[in-house]
């Protein structure tokens, strides 16, 4: 996979105005390979704009972001990318294994094939079975299986831990951790505490 | 990870989307057969007249068809993020969307050329036109898909777009129609139409470069807003 320490993601100055009320102004992060930085904040506090921010869906009203010190737009950001948001980018009437394979043939392969990374979220022999006959549990474990199977090093993730039970939690941690240790990078936002004892955590608190 | 790959990977996955959602299929394809019946029976039995204005009504049920097709081209992907993760994949954001475009038209325009010649007989057209009018048919919905594919995209982030949809894409749609209109109306009386044609292929060609990256453009715009 990538070398660690070779990538860095970094924003600087970043202000975000919506409607004239002002959700953050002169943000400043930065971001290396192993660490993750997660938002925290009171509803409407400005994480999930923050996050399409970072993702280059809305422009920032000031400040700029970059990626491995050049810019989003000059850089393999997207193709060293991957998000999860809110709507989990799942169309209900395929299939997991037709819903895995369109997002691989979207970006690079990544560290793992369909099959384990299906093995890996706990889904295993839902191949066949269409999306809409998921629960919102399994749904939203199979849009983290996307981020395994395709290559990447940035997750950015708004709330993973949404509808997921205990288990799904501890199972989305300790991918999270795996993903640290082999050099990614992640930027998330989430109600719940995170437990994530062997890696660097970054703070930010938007309110 | 070939742009190619990805390209008929959207159209593959469209086209079965389409297979298991058939009523979108069947819904402009059935409104277009229904307004060309109906025609006659408000007419009544002027066989004449109802041959002079066939091209006209099939070509404007055409029209209206593809209207009525076109919310579905960007909706569901919209609504569950998949267009977010296409917007986000490192490929150019106008090519997978041409693909979309291609996609649709397979799925609602392709069908209105294949009952058209039955609708046209239906109408007293003579035989010796049908060839032209399949012919701009085929010329011209597809440049009715990629026009329309600007005004979704622009109006897809709207709740309620569809009066928007109509005003912004309904005046584009007007050259298609003059010339495919005058193109067949010619065959029906036996003159050369080679400048119609002409001109409807490179309305086509013309269409089909530069429509794709104004969607890109309108698409991430719409997206910007979209705050959930």
């Amino acid at each position: 996979m990538q070398t660690p320490s070779t990538h860095s993601f970094e924003g600087a100055g970043l202000s975000c105005i919506r409607d004239d009320r002002v959700l953050f102004e002169q943000l400043d992060f930065t971001l290396v390979s192993g660490q993750v930085l997660l938002l925290e904040g009171k509803n409407g506090s400005g994480k999930t704009s923050l996050l399409r921010i970072l993702c280059g869906f809305r422009e920032a009203d000031a400040g700029t972001i970059r990626w491995c010190n050049d810019a989003i737009k000059d850089s393999r950001f997207y193709a060293e990318m991957a998000y999860v948001g809110h709507l989990d980018g799942i169309k209900k009437e395929l299939t997991v294994l037709e819903n895995l394979k369109m997002a691989l043939a979207l970006s690079d392969s990544g560290h793992y094939s369909i099959d384990e990374a299906l093995t890996k979220v706990h889904l295993t022999g839902y191949d066949d079975v269409l999306v809409q006959t998921l629960s919102a549990g399994q749904k939203r474990r199979l849009s983290l299986a996307r981020l395994l199977m395709t290559g990447n090093v940035l997750w950015i993730l708004d709330e993973p831990f949404t509808s997921l039970d205990k288990q799904g939690i501890a199972l989305i941690e300790t991918l999270m951790s795996e993903h640290c240790a082999n050099g990614g990078m992640i930027v998330l936002t989430s109600h719940h505490d995170i437990d994530l004892p062997e890696v660097d955590v970054q703070r930010i608190n938007l309110s | 990870m070939s742009l190619s790959r990805a390209f008929f990977a959207v159209i593959r996955r469209d086209l079965i989307l389409a297979l298991r959602r058939r009523s979108e299929i069947a819904n402009p394809l059935l409104f277009f057969i229904l307004v060309i019946t109906l025609f006659p029976l408000g007419i009544g039995a002027q066989p004449h007249l109802l041959q002079a204005i066939a091209p006209g009504i099939i070509w404007v049920s055409a029209l209206l068809a593809a209207m009525l097709s076109l919310d579905s081209l960007f909706r569901s992907d919209f609504d569950d993020g998949s267009l977010e993760q296409m917007i986000l994949s490192p490929h150019p954001t106008s090519v997978l969307v041409l693909g979309k475009i291609i996609a649709h038209w397979l799925v609602t325009g392709l069908p209105l050329l294949i009952v058209a010649p039955l609708l046209a007989v239906f109408l007293g057209m003579p035989n010796h036109s049908l060839g032209i009018l399949l012919l701009t048919l085929l010329l011209g919905t597809p440049v009715l898909s990629l026009i329309g594919a600007i005004g979704v995209a622009l109006t897809v982030g709207l709740r309620r777009g569809g009066m928007i949809l109509s005003l912004l894409v309904l005046p584009l749609y007007v050259p298609v129609l003059i010339f495919a209109g005058n193109a067949v109306q010619m065959a029906d009386g036996g003159l050369p139409v080679d400048a119609q044609i002409n001109i409807l292929i490179a309305i086509l060609l013309l269409a089909l470069v530069l429509a794709p990256m104004p969607v890109a453009a309108a698409l991430k715009m719409s997206m910007c807003d979209n705050i959930s």
